[in-house]
């Protein structure tokens, strides 16, 4: 058996060993051991690419990994759960620039005088160098809104998705111009990754703030096809197949997350989002409801915790920006040891990436089985007695299911309205994200505690401890 | 169209299928790991970038541009995994065996 042969079998365990590991992801119970045996995976092809390469200019090769797995492992480490959004998109980005690399390195490879770029390398290369450059952009700038180095909120011009548009076809047809009949332009070549850095940068600056799951999954799944064409640009299965399955990945997420906000993909892919109506709406809205507000202090609403049958947190993007997830688990301590029973109600697209908020809780020791997804817990508000909002606003907006002129309306929200009473911790009367008012606030059952929401939420739990 | 091509293309799609029909059963519990772990396998273009890093033979740009590759890889890859361990091993179950409705997950 050649070197050739047992190195494709070795890729196939690779690639055997991500399928298992993304299969035991299913379940918390076997999630762990999962992520190991993807990693064993890329360590096993990694092994053998070096060992197939005959490890040729290993020395260079050494640095950049080295280099590479320290940086990768020490802000790994170093990552505060509340950052985790930003982190898993830089992380990305670099997946998406290494692809774009590989692709750009072969293009130049072909330029020798005895080689030739075919037709067929040629489109992998292009694709290769496009999604990966995309990848790379967007994702810097995803991690730039995010981090709060640059403003969070969208930034639009007129024709910006026209202007979209020329780019991504200007793109693919210097890139056809190139492959069929120019294969050797440098000058054009450096035009198309241009063209992908920018495309990646004006796609994802008009989105901001809440619609951050969107974009986050949908870089992660095109880095995935990143890799995937890469895996075509080096004729190398392993990465077709894994790049695939992350691709596959990113889109069940990204499905996911535009079901969670009423979005279809087209209106995302074309980027629509988080441009809708902002401030208009949401000036309406405070002209109807003015006035009606009622507040409750940290006293009061101990009181009304303490003496309840069942509370139901529906945490938001306010808790993580508070760092507030400990507290409410202390929170939630106090009251089971009263009696109280105690459940989280998480929304799919609640934070800035899926699955935000479990992760939050997770860290607070939050045991998983207390965490209800919104299918699951719904018909359980109202049979509750406290609904507590923390740091959540449009996604327990009830405006989302009956105004059908609302920016909200038709998106699945949490019924948290049903509730018995509902407290809502909140630092102001501002709009959320969508820029629309909440009516939920000026419910009759509605309670405000406005202040931050870690205080907030320790003071709770000294009242409560004493109620 | 190169039968090597066709090759790849048919692994291309059989491999996307596997994809959703593994990834569309996991909870949305695990969502975020489920991200950052398929974001380092994501990574596998590591591999690529040592394959052109290793040809690299008398082009300085080519090497640099490789070496770059493989450290933008290997970031993906050692980050993503570690810090998909790092949120994994947070997720705990309720200690005491508890009464009642249990969770959906």
């Amino acid at each position: 058996m050649s070197f050739f042969t047992i190195a494709n079998l070795a890729y196939l365990v690779s690639a055997a060993l991500f399928v298992f590991g993304l299969k035991r992801l299913q379940s918390p119970k076997t999630a762990r051991s999962g992520n190991v045996m993807a990693a064993v995976g890329m360590a096993l092809a990694i092994i053998v690419t070096l060992l197939e390469t005959n490890f040729a200019n290993w020395q260079p090769i050494l640095v950049g990994a080295v280099i590479g797995a320290l940086a990768g492992s020490i802000s790994a480490r170093a990552v505060q759960m509340t950052a985790m959004p930003q982190m898993v998109g830089l992380f990305n980005g670099f997946g998406g620039g290494a692809s774009a690399l590989v692709a750009i390195s072969e293009f130049m490879r072909l330029l020798s005088p005895d080689l030739v770029l075919t037709a067929d390398s040629g489109v992998s290369i292009v694709l290769g160098t496009l999604i990966g450059g995309v990848t790379f952009s967007g994702s810097m700038i995803a991690f730039g809104k995010l981090q709060g180095w640059m403003t969070g909120a969208p930034i639009t011009w007129p024709l910006q998705k026209a202007m979209n548009a020329i780019l991504f076809i200007a793109t693919l047809a210097i890139g056809t111009y190139v492959i069929w009949f120019d294969p050797t332009n440098t000058t054009l070549f450096l035009v198309i990754i241009g063209l992908a850095l920018a495309l990646g940068i004006t796609s994802t600056i008009p989105i901001g703030g809440a619609d951050m799951p969107v974009v986050i999954s949908l870089l992660n799944s095109y880095s995935g096809l990143a890799a995937a064409a890469a895996g075509f640009v080096v004729d190398n299965r392993v990465l077709i197949i894994s790049g695939s399955l992350v691709g596959a990945s990113g889109l069940i997420l990204t499905n996911i997350m535009c079901v969670g906000m009423n979005r279809s993909l087209a209106n995302v892919l074309f980027g629509a989002v988080g441009t809708a109506d902002v401030g208009a709406g949401g000036s309406v809205g405070a002209g109807e409801h003015a006035g009606t507000v009622q507040s409750i202090d940290a006293d009061g609403a101990a009181v009304m915790l303490a003496y309840a049958r069942s509370v139901i947190f529906v945490p938001g993007y306010g808790m993580a920006v508070a760092q507030a997830q400990h507290a409410v688990r202390e929170l939630a301590d106090v009251l089971k040891d009263r009696g109280v029973d105690v459940k989280y109600a998480i929304h799919p697209v609640a934070g800035r990436m899926p699955g935000h908020m479990n992760v939050l809780l997770a860290e607070a020791n939050v045991p998983y089985d207390e965490l209800y997804d919104m299918d699951d817990i719904n018909d359980s508000f109202k049979n509750t007695s406290v609904a507590v909002v923390i740091g959540a606003n449009d996604v327990v907006n009830p405006a989302a299911r009956h105004d059908t002129s609302s920016p909200l309306y038709g998106m699945p929200i949490l019924n948290v309205d049903e509730a018995e009473h509902i407290i809502v911790l909140k630092r102001s009367m501002r709009a959320g994200f969508a820029g629309v008012e909440n009516e939920l606030f000026f419910h009759p059952k509605t309670m405000m505690l406005f202040g931050d929401a870690k205080e907030s939420v320790s003071k709770l739990v000294m009242e409560a401890k004493a109620a | 169209m190169p039968e090597s091509l066709l090759n790849n293309l048919y692994i291309f799609i059989l491999a996307m299928f596997t994809g959703f029909e593994v990834i569309t059963k996991v909870p949305p519990l695990l969502h975020t790991p489920l991200m950052s772990g398929s974001n380092a396998i994501s990574g596998i273009s590591v591999v690529g970038a040592l394959v052109i890093t290793a040809a690299a033979t008398g082009d300085t740009l080519i090497l640099i541009l490789g070496v770059v590759a493989v450290a933008m890889g290997m970031i993906n890859v050692a980050g993503g995994f570690l810090v998909t361990d790092r949120m994994l091993e947070m997720f705990k179950e309720r200690q005491q065996p508890a009464g009642g409705e249990e969770g959906g997950e």
